[in-house]
């Protein structure tokens, strides 16, 4: 018991880490992209690490929470490309900072479909 | 999906009921005979309401060399999704944020749509990179610390670990 309690101790505090990172990369990010970059996958690896930490602590609960990091693996990343591809949508460009106009690929097909949707 | 042959349904059927019930042991954790009863009707009630929506291939999925390549996928994604938290984490405390975003393009050899979809899914949580949109088999990519616009280049640096894998599974 006492060594399950130790790694469920050591992986809720490594979780907790990543979040406060993800956090702390949300608040510094310049642009949308970049916090979706910086919270995506810390939270991804953080809620990961803390809800196996939870079932390391509680061992009845460790098959539930093994499916909680599987549907956590699937659904975030799936939301945060929601997210992005929403706020392309609605014109709210990436930062660019080098002087190299090729760095926007998708700006292509964005006016594609803009001229779609007027014609 | 309509012109799915019979077997091809019923391969696709088993699969799903099979999956399903994994979910249902794994939530339930028991074995009793009561639970297992209701878990075996429900999850077969879902996967026959479900056929034509939910099915990404058939019982060919579970052959011992796509499982071993599945397994070694998940080692690859997995020491991949680590790096990127630690790059993720030397980015933010590093006080100068040393960023240089842009968004890249790139074609894949992928075909069908759940492949797609896991390949997206494994971009974005693999260091400095987010899919914005896959269009047919073209993926547009936000990269954090962009070191090519060539798409080939692009490709090579951020998807060719996976999709080497995942040609082999689906």
């Amino acid at each position: 018991m006492e060594i399950l309690e130790i790694i469920g101790g050591i992986l809720i505090l490594i979780g907790s880490a990543f979040l406060f990172l993800g956090a702390l990369g949300i608040l510094r990010m310049p642009d949308v992209y970049n916090r979706l970059q910086a919270g995506t996958k810390a939270t991804t690896l953080g809620a990961m690490s803390l809800i196996i930490g939870v079932g390391f602590l509680e061992p009845s609960w460790m098959m539930k929470s093994i499916i909680i990091v599987v549907f956590i693996a699937f659904s975030n990343p799936i939301s945060s490309h929601a997210l992005a591809r929403a706020m392309y949508k609605r014109k709210r460009y990436p930062i660019i900072k080098s002087e190299d106009k090729d760095m926007d690929a998708y700006i292509e097909v964005f006016q594609q479909e803009e001229e779609e949707v007027k014609s | 999906m309509e012109n799915l042959t019979l077997s091809d349904k019923l391969s696709r059927f088993i699969l799903n009921w099979f999956f399903l019930m994994i979910v249902w042991i794994a939530f339930t954790s028991s074995f009793s005979g009561q639970e297992l009863i209701v878990g075996v009707i429900t999850t077969m009630v879902i996967s026959l309401l479900s056929i034509s929506m939910f099915t990404c291939c058939t019982l060919a999925i579970l052959s011992p060399i796509r499982i071993v390549y599945m397994l070694w996928y998940f080692v690859v994604f997995f020491v991949a999704l680590i790096q990127s938290n630690f790059d993720v984490a030397r980015r933010v405390l590093s006080p100068s944020l040393p960023i240089n975003p842009g968004i890249v393009k790139f074609k894949t050899k992928l075909t069908t749509n759940y492949s797609k979809m896991v390949l997206a899914n494994s971009i974005t949580l693999t260091p400095g990179t987010l899919t914005v949109d896959v269009i047919d088999d073209t993926f547009y990519i936000h990269w954090i610390d962009v070191k090519t616009t060539d798409p080939e280049k692009a490709f090579t640096e951020i998807a060719e670990s996976f999709e080497k894998i995942l040609l082999k599974i689906f």
